[in-house]
């Protein structure tokens, strides 16, 4: 199981989306991806989508520029 | 044991795409979405970049309506692809710069793509019969089916009663009697369909789900492929044409002025990218200066800036001008009045 980081800043939904779920498909089941972004609207949609898929969103954090969420690769 | 039957469903959001997706899960085929973003979507945050709709829902609705449906939703970029399609559209455009009937085409081409490359067996879209004057006609349904290619794995389950049975139909995929002969724009067949189904929260239709069909968006589109003499852009150009006020008093430049607090901070990650001036010696919104300015382009630009700042009746206020490389410099300049700011300029 491994950390990954991914910088999706100054991108507005949903390509904070969809550059998560490209980078998703490139890592194994278990590993650890922690998503930086600026669009707030991450905070719905990235757990909508990891919901969907199949994987498990770890942790949120708000701040006032930067939302960072950190997800865990499912099946 | 028998194969199971799965189909992609290209989901924009809206209901028909709900509507139609959950007819054929309702027939035991295995469903999964695709939605497209094409870099015009009004779909996803741009409208809340702006403090005025943060009370709106931020929600996606093709990620809810997939939440909805219990079916997984692959999201493809296709922002460089569809540059063509919007350059050259074959079919033309409607009222604006939407190119709607390519864009169909396009999608379910590369949507039958997709269905071969993870071995799905047909394609199912929300199109009603009469319900676009461009892309969702009786002509065009045929136009569609053939030039994406996937010919008869389109399947139109909210009107498929009024069109020859497909594949998945002819060879007892899917039952046609449980599929819909919907027409028009009316829209109360699929609100009682809705309710049938249980759906009680759906993205109402207002105006399209596509930014090309605005008619102000699609005159700056077009003012900045002539003051550029060419049809190219980029991502960031889609972004910026959908924040500010767009003026542009010449052709080698234009100022974005932000509207107001949520413009101005997502336009902050342009100033590297861009001139960018706001009033330094009173309040005033961030602008951001596009193409090739002179220096009495920069003094007029300042001008204009300071027209939107609480100094805008001031005999001179001091605007801070920021280069690309962040070096500052500061403009004293008298703020143009109402009457010296002509409506031609704003695009």
């Amino acid at each position: 199981m491994s950390q990954f980081e991914l910088d999706a800043r100054r991108l507005l939904c949903p390509l904070p989306v969809i550059r998560t779920q490209d980078k998703i498909k490139t890592l194994a089941v278990g590993d650890v991806l922690v998503v930086t972004c600026t669009d707030p609207g991450v905070m719905q949609d990235i757990p909508a989508w990891s919901r969907i898929n199949g994987h498990k969103v770890l942790s949120t954090e708000s701040g006032e520029y930067e939302f960072v969420i950190t997800i865990e690769v499912g099946e | 044991m028998s194969k199971q039957i799965r189909a992609v469903s290209l989901i924009s959001g809206g209901l028909d795409s709900m509507l139609a997706t959950k007819a054929i899960m309702e027939q035991g085929v295995h469903v999964e979405g695709i939605n497209f973003f094409t870099g015009f979507c009004v779909e996803g945050h741009t409208h809340a970049i702006r403090k005025k709709d943060k009370d709106k829902p931020k929600r996606n609705n093709s990620l809810w309506v997939a939440e909805t449906l219990g079916i997984k939703l692959h999201i493809i970029d296709i922002i460089e692809e569809y540059k063509d399609v919007l350059i050259n559209p074959k079919h033309g455009y409607g009222a604006n710069m939407n190119p709607c009937l390519d864009c169909k085409v396009f999608m379910v081409k590369k949507a039958k793509q997709w269905m071969e490359e993870n071995d799905f067996d047909f394609i199912i879209t929300g199109e009603v019969m009469g319900q676009r004057p461009m892309s969702q006609r009786r002509e065009t349904m045929p136009i569609i089916s053939a030039e994406s290619g996937a010919d008869d794995r389109l399947v139109r389950p909210l009107c498929a009663q009024s069109l020859p049975a497909t594949l998945p139909e002819r060879e007892g995929w899917i039952h046609r009697d449980q599929l819909f002969d919907f027409s028009g724009r009316g829209r109360k067949p699929q609100m009682a369909l809705a309710n049938e189904y249980g759906f009680t929260d759906y993205s109402q239709p207002a105006g399209g789900c596509c930014f090309l069909t605005d008619e102000s968006y699609s005159n700056k589109l077009v003012d900045l492929w002539k003051s550029r003499g060419t049809k190219e852009y980029d991502l960031d150009d889609v972004m910026l044409l959908k924040v500010g006020r767009h003026i542009r008093p010449n052709r080698d430049f234009k100022v974005i002025v932000a509207r107001e607090d949520g413009e101005a901070r997502f336009m902050q990650g342009y100033k590297k990218s861009f001139i960018n001036m706001n009033c330094a010696s009173h309040k005033g919104p961030l602008a951001l200066i596009e193409g090739d300015p002179s220096a009495e382009d920069l003094h007029l630009a300042a001008q204009i800036v300071a027209r939107y700042g609480q100094g805008r009746d001031a005999e001179e206020v001091d605007v801070m001008v920021r280069d690309m490389s962040g070096n500052e410099s500061i403009l004293q300049v008298k703020p143009l009045g109402v009457d010296e700011l002509p409506k031609e300029w704003f695009i």
